[in-house]
């Protein structure tokens, strides 16, 4: 029986969030699997809301359709949860990863999600404290990570390492490092 | 069988890769979204000097098949890109390529034709040059894009073919999508291509040649004839690459990739990135116990007429799926399902029933709950005995 995880990723454009969801394909790649990643393209704008895919299974994916019940959402940016309904079609014994300073019952009230998991990480300080920008995207991987056990966080430690050592200082590549690994071992889950 | 590495590309970036393999003689192109990644990485492994390829960054994409005529019938294995508008505009030069025998391979990564404008998929853009005498694939994935990319250049070039080769996959669906990517080792890619032999080449100045001369009442018929004499023997060459490279990849290459044809009484026919949403819905119908089917051409052109009646004679009801509309053709029917209701009529079947669905126009999405649809749909004609509307529309406001 095929074992097919969707994702659905919220964000604003211009914060990596394509990137991140293609490092989580990549990730679960490495481990063996399949996956599809895919934005949903309308008018680009920088800043705008925007919504992009993962498909990770352990068999070829078929499926070339938008993921409307999604089994996680992750919402890379706090302020969309009062803009967008970020729970919509999730299922009900799903995952929901949310960067916020919130709770994750506070995040529950507010999204209307009473039945699955609810991760939370302030992936924002954790950024502006290591990498001195609000660049969390990717970081929230180490919060997938955890809450799914669907990729391994050494594996995409070292992913994150191979891929940025090639552009980036070793310093800084170091300092993004430590932001997933922070990201893995602050995050609570309500 | 090699070993494929795995990488995670996006569809016209699994292209540029292939082509990168391929290291072709002369690259013509303008870009043109979605194709503009397929050309830019290119571009810029000519400029990194990983292909030796003469890359001409030209005006317009009527200039860029031109180019490719030119450096085609000077002798040289030529390669392009392009989609929707930019196909539009080589219209003219697509016809001279395939009259003047050059197997130039393009890669279209489908769009819808403006007007009103729109960049998504669909596939009117290939659909309307379904006749200029070019050979067509479709592509359901990226990985299907890039091992169609290599098979063309084999087909293409085949002494006994000489045709040019359209290889298309759906903008955005596959295009932009990123997924695992088998790629095959470049030394691997380099001997199944080989070198190119062109058997008339206007550079050989020993043996001088005209091409696409004066042809007047005289002779053009019988060109024409002759043309069509090559394009309809084309398929057991064509398959005979599919089966070198099936073997060469260990990936599947087959006319039409069939999904539970073998005793299918409802059948859906669709091209590309569709056909994979379709077989994994046909897979739970399958589970309910319906006995449901799902075929995919790979190869539009030759159309694979036999192979197709094959499939679907013993279907109680067979839904063609266009993502293209024939504009004026009865009811406005799309291009697959024309050309499958004649292929049934010509063969003498009547009694089958078969409906056309248009769908996806302008990136459409279509859903796992739409191809569902068209299952009942096809129980139901089945089961009443009657076909009812003929052509019908999928994901539409009406």
């Amino acid at each position: 029986m095929s074992q097919m995880t969707e994702v659905r990723w919220h964000g604003r454009a211009g914060q990596g969030v394509v990137t991140a969801g293609e490092l989580l394909g990549e990730s679960a790649m490495h481990e063996g699997k399949y996956f599809q990643s895919f934005p949903e393209y309308g008018a680009e704008r920088m800043g705008a809301p925007i919504k992009s895919y993962t498909r990770v299974s352990s068999d070829p994916i078929e499926y070339h359709s938008p993921i409307l019940e999604p089994d996680i959402v992750i919402v890379v940016n706090p302020n969309l949860l009062s803009v967008v309904d970020v729970a919509e079609g999730i299922k009900p014994n799903g995952i929901m990863i949310v960067n916020t300073t919130d709770t994750p019952d506070k995040v529950r009230k507010q999204v209307k999600y009473n039945d699955g998991d609810v991760w939370c990480v302030d992936a924002s300080k954790i950024a502006m404290e290591e990498l001195k920008r609000d660049i969390p995207s990717t970081m929230m991987l180490a919060v997938f990570a955890k809450a799914t056990g669907l990729i391994n966080i050494a594996a995409t430690i070292e992913l994150t390492r191979e891929k940025l050592s090639g552009r980036l200082r070793p310093e800084v590549v170091e300092a993004n490092i430590r932001a997933l690994q922070r990201c893995f071992d602050e995050c609570v889950q309500g | 069988m090699v070993e494929s590495k795995f990488l995670p590309l996006d569809g016209a970036t699994s292209v540029s890769q292939a082509m990168r393999q391929i290291n072709p003689d002369v690259v013509a192109a303008y870009p043109i979204t979605p194709q503009t990644a397929v050309v830019q990485n290119f571009s810029q492994y000519v400029a990194d000097g990983i292909v030796n390829t003469e890359f001409i960054p030209v005006e317009s994409e009527h200039a860029a098949m031109s180019a490719c005529v030119g450096a085609s019938a000077a002798g040289g294995r030529v390669m392009t890109a392009t989609a929707a508008n930019g196909l539009a505009l080589m219209w003219e030069m697509l016809y001279i390529a395939a009259g003047m025998r050059l197997p130039i391979v393009l890669t279209v990564v489908n769009r819808a034709l403006s007007s009103p404008l729109n960049i998504h998929c669909d596939h009117s853009d290939a659909m309307g040059a379904r006749d200029s005498g070019w050979i067509q694939i479709y592509a359901e994935t990226g990985q299907e894009a890039y091992d169609n990319t290599i098979q063309a250049i084999r087909i293409a070039e085949h002494p006994d073919l000489l045709l040019p080769v359209m290889s298309c996959q759906d903008g955005f669906i596959t295009g932009h999508g990123v997924e695992r990517v088998g790629i095959l080792p470049d030394s691997d890619i380099k001997d199944f291509v080989g070198e190119y032999k062109p058997r008339y080449a206007l550079l050989n100045i020993d043996e001088p040649v005209t091409f696409g001369a004066w042809d007047f009442t005289d002779y053009y018929f019988e060109h024409k004839r002759q043309q069509s004499e090559v394009i309809n023997n084309s398929l057991p060459i064509i398959e005979s690459v599919f089966k070198e490279y099936e073997k060469l990849s260990g990936r599947p290459q087959p006319v039409l990739d069939m999904w539970g044809m073998d005793d299918a009484e409802y059948a859906i026919i669709v091209l590309s990135s569709t056909a994979g949403t379709s077989r994994a819905v046909a897979r739970r119908w399958r589970e309910k116990g319906v006995k449901v089917g799902v075929v995919k051409p790979r190869l539009y052109r030759p159309f694979p007429e036999q192979y197709l009646l094959e499939a679907i004679k013993n279907c109680k009801a067979v839904a063609v799926l266009d993502r293209a509309i024939s504009f004026g053709a009865p009811l406005s029917q799309g291009p697959l399902f024309t050309d499958t209701t004649a292929a049934l009529y010509n063969a003498g079947i009547s009694g089958l029933p078969v409906v056309n669905y248009i769908f996806g126009l302008g990136g459409r999405d279509i859903l796992p709950d739409h191809i569902g649809s068209v299952f009942s749909d096809l129980q139901k004609i089945a089961s009443d005995g009657q076909r009812g509307t003929m052509v019908r529309y999928l994901g539409l406001r009406e």
